[in-house]
């Protein structure tokens, strides 16, 4: 939201930074992806293997077993709910699948027809350039975040990560996911056989998930460095302070 | 203050912060309110899935070097019902599945007579509610063919399978809607894997409702009832793990 009219604001300016529909999607799909996380690593608790292909189960090989068959591979602190449930965790998987995949749906939608996905998250082609990633990553690496005017704008480290959620890790945990569904495999067969058999979906839908956790802890530290009051108010009312330039 | 007594108060902090986001999750979880939200949003799949997929879509067929070199067996492997016991004993040559409910004409069919029919024959993935799969085999006649041998009454809606085996005092059953019963792959499996169903998978009879998970397919079929409602049986919800777990009637997800 970078269509600045008049003169460039300067750091310590009180500037509007994020959409309300950034704000509302980005909260919304907060608690989403808590809630989905939370029940799902209950489902997994309920077989914790995973597999490649149509097909897998405890005579097969699996290439990942977390903990003892009869044990719990993630506490109950990290569950919803708290106590093992497999039905209580899909009531509340399946239920907030709608909230991910349609919030996801309705998201990208609207950007697209405001232009915030091609004003503010594509990626320019002077972006692209590893000399000008490379010069963000050690930036990113020095903790020296952009000041003045430049805040208002994503830098490629931002447009790649963002765009990486939301093009491809959040897709592929609703296609995933759907491929997981019988009743879907009979409706759209080609994308069980697109991601390798309804195990592989499974697979890909675990590893995502956690793609997702790195990205969150990332996002978290992120905040968190760069001043968490001020980005946390930029992303609830929607106005941010830019940070003062550097002497 | 040392900083040992800071750590151990930032600690407790912690600590109480997770306990109550653990705390709040497992309340809401509890609330009737939210759980009957929730529910309704699950129950919004059924019509959705039948949306997407045209009527007649059939479950993905696999070929025989897909199958699953060894099939889990699960849930009850053996019913220790003393009728059962005889009829296995016997190799069910004097055992009938008895067909009634709404229906002109209740049935009772031996397996000789399920045998005669028109088979079918499918290689399909069986998807556990848990999360694994096993491809197998499976062959019978459809369960529409049985269906229109009987000739549903009007009020017929929900085909009811009462099962010989327990889980404590409590008898397996479960149900589906007259879609799925009429649906082509919708069988009576007594056949498996080209050998007779082995009383692990659920000889004499198993149901193959091949476009749901694996607790909807019951074992030890002994009687097929045909009523307009799934209220007054049992728990009520239309299966065993529907009425002990709450696990979802329709198990297309």
């Amino acid at each position: 939201m970078s269509d600045a009219q008049g003169p460039e604001p300067k750091g310590g300016d009180l500037v509007r930074r994020h959409r309300l529909s950034t704000r509302l999607w980005h909260w919304i799909n907060a608690v989403a992806v808590l809630v989905m996380l939370m029940s799902g690593l209950m489902i997994f608790n309920a077989h914790p293997r995973l597999y490649w292909g149509h097909y897998g189960a405890d005579p097969d090989h699996a290439w990942l077993q977390i903990g003892r068959m009869d044990g719990i591979a993630f506490p109950g602190w990290m569950t919803l709910p708290s106590h093992y449930s497999l039905a209580d965790a899909r009531l509340w998987h399946l239920a907030f699948a709608w909230v991910l995949g349609g919030g996801l749906v309705f998201y990208l939608v609207w950007s697209l027809l405001n232009r915030h996905l091609w004003r503010d998250l594509r990626v320019t082609r002077a972006e692209w350039c590893p000399a000008h990633i490379w010069r963000d990553m050690k930036a990113h690496a020095a903790l020296r975040f952009p000041t003045g005017a430049a805040a208002l704008r994503y830098n490629v480290l931002q447009k790649l990560a963002y765009g990486a959620v939301l093009f491809v890790l959040l897709p592929l945990m609703v296609l995933t996911g759907l491929a997981m569904a019988p009743g879907i495999d009979a409706a759209w067969p080609l994308l069980v056989d697109l991601l390798g058999g309804r195990q592989s979906a499974r697979s890909i839908h675990f590893i995502v998930a956690f793609a997702l956790v790195a990205f969150f802890l990332v996002h978290i530290a992120m905040v968190v460095l760069a001043g968490p009051l001020n980005e946390l108010r930029a992303m609830i009312t929607g106005w941010y302070r830019l940070p003062q330039e550097r002497e | 203050m040392n900083e040992e007594g800071r750590f151990t108060r930032r600690g407790v902090l912690a600590a109480g912060t997770g306990g109550l986001l653990v705390s709040a999750c497992d309340r809401l979880n509890d609330s009737p309110a939210v759980r009957g939200l929730l529910e309704k949003a699950d129950a919004l799949h059924m019509p959705a899935q039948r949306l997407i997929a045209p009527q007649g879509a059939l479950a993905r067929e696999f070929t025989e070097s897909q199958m699953s070199p060894v099939f889990r067996a699960n849930g009850n492997t053996a019913p220790d019902d003393p009728a059962y016991r005889r009829h296995a004993g016997s190799g069910f040559a004097q055992w009938a599945l008895r067909v009634d409910g709404l229906v002109r004409h209740p049935l009772a069919l031996p397996l000789a007579a399920l045998r005669a029919m028109p088979q079918r024959s499918q290689i399909t993935r069986h998807d556990c509610v848990e999360g694994w799969s096993a491809i197998g085999k499976w062959q019978g006649p459809q369960l529409g063919a049985v269906l229109a041998l009987a000739g549903l009454l009007p009020g017929a809606r929900y085909a009811v399978f009462h099962c010989a085996d327990r889980f404590g005092t409590a008898p397996y059953y479960e149900s589906i809607d007259l879609i799925d019963a009429f649906h082509p792959q919708t069988i009576l499996a007594w056949r498996m894997n080209d050998r007779p169903l082995p009383i692990a998978h659920g000889a004499p009879l198993r149901l193959r409702a091949e476009k749901q998970l694996g607790y909807k397919q019951a074992k030890f079929v002994m009687r097929i009832e045909l009523t307009s409602t799934l209220a007054g049986l049992y728990g009520g919800k239309g299966g065993y793990w529907e009425d002990r777990s709450g696990y979802q009637w329709y198990a297309g997800i």
